[in-house]
């Protein structure tokens, strides 16, 4: 997910490259070569290559790193990491019909666990990676990894969705102060920043996914837990009553063309970390509605996180404040000791620790200390997590089947753009989630 | 075709029994038949692994659904005409069809005919075909940029707006609006600021008061008029609706008096943004800002909206391959006989008339090699449409190679649909396909 970060074009570009079968970069190995003499029998896994395929580049790919080559200072195996550029269903859809998958992927949605496994692509866990699992998950997060009864993955890496960063100069200017519901930020921040001459919200809706948070965050919110869990599910349909509620919320921000920078048609040509640098480096909006990686284009854009760059938690549309969660999925995709090993090593607390020392990180593993993260706004993301504990949800797009939830110009994403193009029609925007949800979900 | 000479694709038996009729002809003309197979081979091998076997594979996976087991006949082929996203993607191809490939052709004819006759057509022709040395992907990152809305970005929006402004500057204040709540004094009617009753006071909002930095503060109304003033404080605060010391004026807008629906003054505030209609009757009328006072600057065309899509992309790629079609045609123009350009100048031919009867009749089989590649080209056009339209575009600007891509591989997972899409992108093209190769057979023939 958070390698959504990247400016859409160079995201491109690697798509392309890595459909040209590209894109595999070694890893130095450095570690694998001189000690290998010393010790053996301590490193059960002397000689064993692992392939792991993600979505990560730059300096998420620099931090993951350390955790493999910590993995591999432990164990003696070589690790070698492929990017699989923006598109992982792209990627990887071919070397599994080509037969040849690499031997740990981590996928950015559930959605594509279940896809997976129908396909049998997947191998189930080993008994030793469910015990790290029972150990340092609650049982939403194992079914999250589940399949038809079996446990295929386990969730590596989490984002926090249910944030609205916003610059601290553009609300002293106004007056403005944050909201704790989805009507106050509407009426009162929102109306209060336009009438000073400041776009309220940079949206970017080019990016069909920044829709649906805020609308998953909207829909947690008013529609509360279960009906969440029942429309993930598509239990419900979209036609139905809560959604209709949802949508009236968010068209009090869609449905005025001063909430908005560059009204609903710039919004709409205004891709993901675009719409960041027209908070925090263009100065020309105020608040961008999307997760914590929103941190490392703010700071890009030459903002200090916490000082101008402030984060409030997503306002309250209903009863249920909302808490959700995106992150990837790491599964073994061969059935070797290994990758079994690699994956244990992703769900243990050491594992996890090691990562967390590393920017641009947040575990979703229970046993992480907080204390271990670099920087303050990290420690309290962390907390809210481990706090929520089983009320969290995680992202309904991504649980989708990606035809639905995770594709430009297909399913939920193109729906809610359409309906930002034309707020007027809740009715025509609910029968055109209603009809690709059914498409996609009967298949 | 005469039976002396075997058709070029003709087998090797027929070959051999045309030996046996003509006895005195010498032995052999070519190679053994085992010889020839034996360097045919690695080209037929290669033949069948990358080009035969895929398709007789495609046509296969084509008859099933996204699970390769569950057979589903033709349905694949008949969703392809039923999913309207996949009609709006039929439907862009046949515009790509229509317009790309004969602009392409006409401005290279063009510069072909336009090159011969400057000095520096090596230079010219050189710059022309240099798109044709980026590759498609570069070429799509270019143009996404040339087509920013912004014009402080794109370029194309840039010309726009600067053409455009110099024949109608805009003034006033876009974005400035009364506040939205029942006290406010005045309210938006149709883009014009309208008073509600008789008033004094225009507060406006909307507006950053810090771009008014140098504005005078705005004045107390006069006796006979009032003051239009932008009602905002930096840092909040300020009594709403009042002037307060640091509040800004609004100079040099339009002001009409209104009495009885009857526009029955005119007037232009000032620079402390007061206004005066001497002569009204105090509270005898409401007071209304015309909406020409808060028109948004011209920002140019939305390139990358859904309207303009297709033409925007369709504009890239006749960047890219007008050089080439170009380069093509001006090797076909100097293939033509002068000699017969020459006797239609003496019979007293204008250029217009040498060009229409002589120039293009001559070239037409070179105009329609570069026509028929450049339709098989546009058919299968995907790098460009990928990468300049945004995602909240791309439905609008499908084309059926990316709409196959994006089904089988791009999140839809389902590859007999794909292949479906495959099979029939490949039924599209082989007509032309055979066109051009009757044609080059012809040609050597």
């Amino acid at each position: 997910m958070v390698s959504r970060k990247i400016a859409v074009v160079a995201a491109l570009a690697l798509g392309a490259a890595a459909c040209g079968g590209g894109g595999s970069s070694s890893t130095s190995g450095g570690s694998s070569g001189a000690p290998a003499s010393s010790a053996a029998a301590a490193k059960p896994l002397q000689g064993t290559k692992i392939e792991i395929a993600a979505k990560w580049t730059g300096d998420e790919q620099k931090s993951f790193q350390k955790v493999l080559d910590a993995f591999m200072a432990k164990t003696g195996a070589t690790v070698t990491y492929a990017s699989t550029g923006e598109d992982t269903g792209a990627y990887l859809g071919p070397r599994i019909q080509g037969g040849n998958p690499p031997d740990v992927a981590v996928l950015p949605q559930p959605g594509l666990v279940q896809q997976y496994a129908d396909q049998g692509a997947l191998k189930p866990l080993s008994d030793a990676v469910q015990t790290q699992i029972d150990q340092n998950y609650t049982p939403y997060w194992k079914e999250l990894g589940s399949a038809s009864g079996k446990v295929y993955g386990v969730l590596v890496k989490a984002a926090h969705k249910s944030l609205i960063w916003y610059r601290q100069g553009a609300f002293d200017d106004a007056g403005a102060s944050p909201a704790t519901s989805w009507d106050d930020l509407m009426s009162k921040t929102a109306q209060t920043l336009s009438d000073s001459g400041t776009a309220p919200f940079a949206l970017c809706a080019a990016s069909g996914w920044t829709l649906t948070d805020l609308f998953e965050n909207v829909y947690l919110s008013s529609a509360g837990p279960e009906n969440y869990d029942k429309l993930s599910k598509h239990e419900i349909p979209w036609t139905d009553p809560s959604v209709t509620t949802a949508l009236q919320k968010i068209q009090m921000l869609f449905g005025k063309k001063e909430m908005m920078l560059g009204g609903s048609s710039g919004a709409l040509q205004t891709d993901f970390p675009t719409c960041v640098t027209q908070v925090y480096g263009q100065k020309k909006a105020a608040m961008v509605i999307e997760a914590d990686f929103v941190a490392s284009s703010a700071v890009q854009s030459g903002a200090k996180v916490g000082e101008d760059a402030k984060i409030m938690p997503f306002p309250k549309a209903g009863d249920t404040d909302p808490v959700i969660l995106g992150g990837d999925v790491a599964v073994a995709m061969k059935d070797n000791p290994g990758a079994m090993a690699l994956l244990e090593f992703l769900a243990s607390k050491e594992g996890g620790e090691v990562w967390a020392k590393n920017p641009g990180y947040l575990s979703p593993n229970r046993n992480v200390s907080p204390d271990n993260y670099p920087d303050e706004l990290t420690k309290q993301l962390a907390q809210t997590i481990i706090q929520a504990g089983e009320s969290v949800r995680y992202d309904m797009s991504d649980l989708a089947p990606s035809a639905f939830g995770g594709t430009d110009g297909k399913g939920e994403w193109k729906d809610l753009q359409d309906f930002l193009r034309n707020p007027t029609d809740i009715k025509g925007a609910q029968q055109a989630l209603e009809s690709d949800a059914a498409k996609a979900f009967n298949k | 075709m005469s039976s002396t000479a075997p058709a070029p694709g003709g087998t090797i038996a027929a070959g051999s029994a045309d030996i046996v009729e003509t006895a005195k002809a010498p032995r052999q003309l070519g190679p053994s038949p085992k010889m020839a197979i034996g360097f045919l081979a690695p080209a037929l091998i290669l033949l069948v692994a990358w080009v035969i076997y895929p398709i007789v594979y495609s046509i296969w996976r084509s008859l099933f659904g996204s699970n390769d087991s569950d057979f589903v006949g033709l349905s694949n082929y008949g969703a392809i005409f039923t999913d309207s996203s996949t009609l709006t993607t039929i439907r862009n191809n046949i515009i790509w069809v229509v317009v790309a490939p004969l602009v392409v052709t006409t401005l290279g004819l063009i510069f072909a005919v336009m090159t011969e006759r400057i000095r520096w057509a090596t230079a010219f022709k050189l710059i022309l075909f240099m798109p044709m040395a980026v590759s498609l992907l570069a070429a799509g990152v270019v143009f996404r940029l040339v087509y920013e809305q912004d014009p402080d970005k794109g370029v194309a929006n840039a010309i726009i707006t600067t053409v455009h402004d110099a024949f109608a500057s805009s003034a006033g204040f876009p974005g400035a609006r009364p506040r939205e709540n029942d006290q406010a004094p005045a309210a938006l009617q149709g883009g014009a600021v309208v008073t509600k009753g008789a008033t004094t006071l225009v507060p406006l909002v909307g507006i950053n008061p810090q771009t008014l930095a140098s504005a005078a503060q705005a004045g107390q109304p006069p006796a006979d008029g009032g003051t239009v003033w932008l009602d905002v404080v930096r840092g909040g605060g300020g009594a709403v609706n009042q002037i307060d010391p640091q509040e800004k004026a609004l100079a040099g807008l339009t002001v009409e008096a209104l009495s009885g629906g009857k526009v029955v003054a005119t007037a232009t505030t000032a620079d402390d943004g007061t206004y005066h209609f001497p002569g009204l009757t105090k509270g005898s009328y409401s007071v209304r800002l015309p909406a020409d006072n808060f028109k948004a600057p011209f920002g140019g065309l939305t390139w990358l909206g859904p309207t303009l899509i297709t033409p925007a992309i369709i504009g890239a790629y006749i960047w890219v391959w007008a050089g080439f079609a170009m380069v093509l045609i001006s090797a076909g123009l100097a293939g033509i006989p002068r000699d017969a350009l020459e006797a239609a100048r003496i019979d007293g031919a204008t250029e217009w008339q040498v060009f229409r009867r002589i120039t293009v009749p001559l070239l037409s089989p070179v105009l329609l090699v570069v026509f028929v590649t450049m339709i098989i080209n546009v058919l299968k056009v995907f790098d460009l449409v990928f990468i300049i339209a945004p995602g909240s575009v791309q439905p609008q600007a499908n084309v059926i190679a990316l709409e196959m891509w994006r089904v089988s591989f791009g999140g839809g997972g389902n590859q007999g649909l794909g292949s479906a899409l495959a099979i029939f992108l490949l039924i599209l093209v082989l007509p032309f396909m055979f066109f051009n190769i009757r044609r080059f057979r012809r040609d050597e023939g």
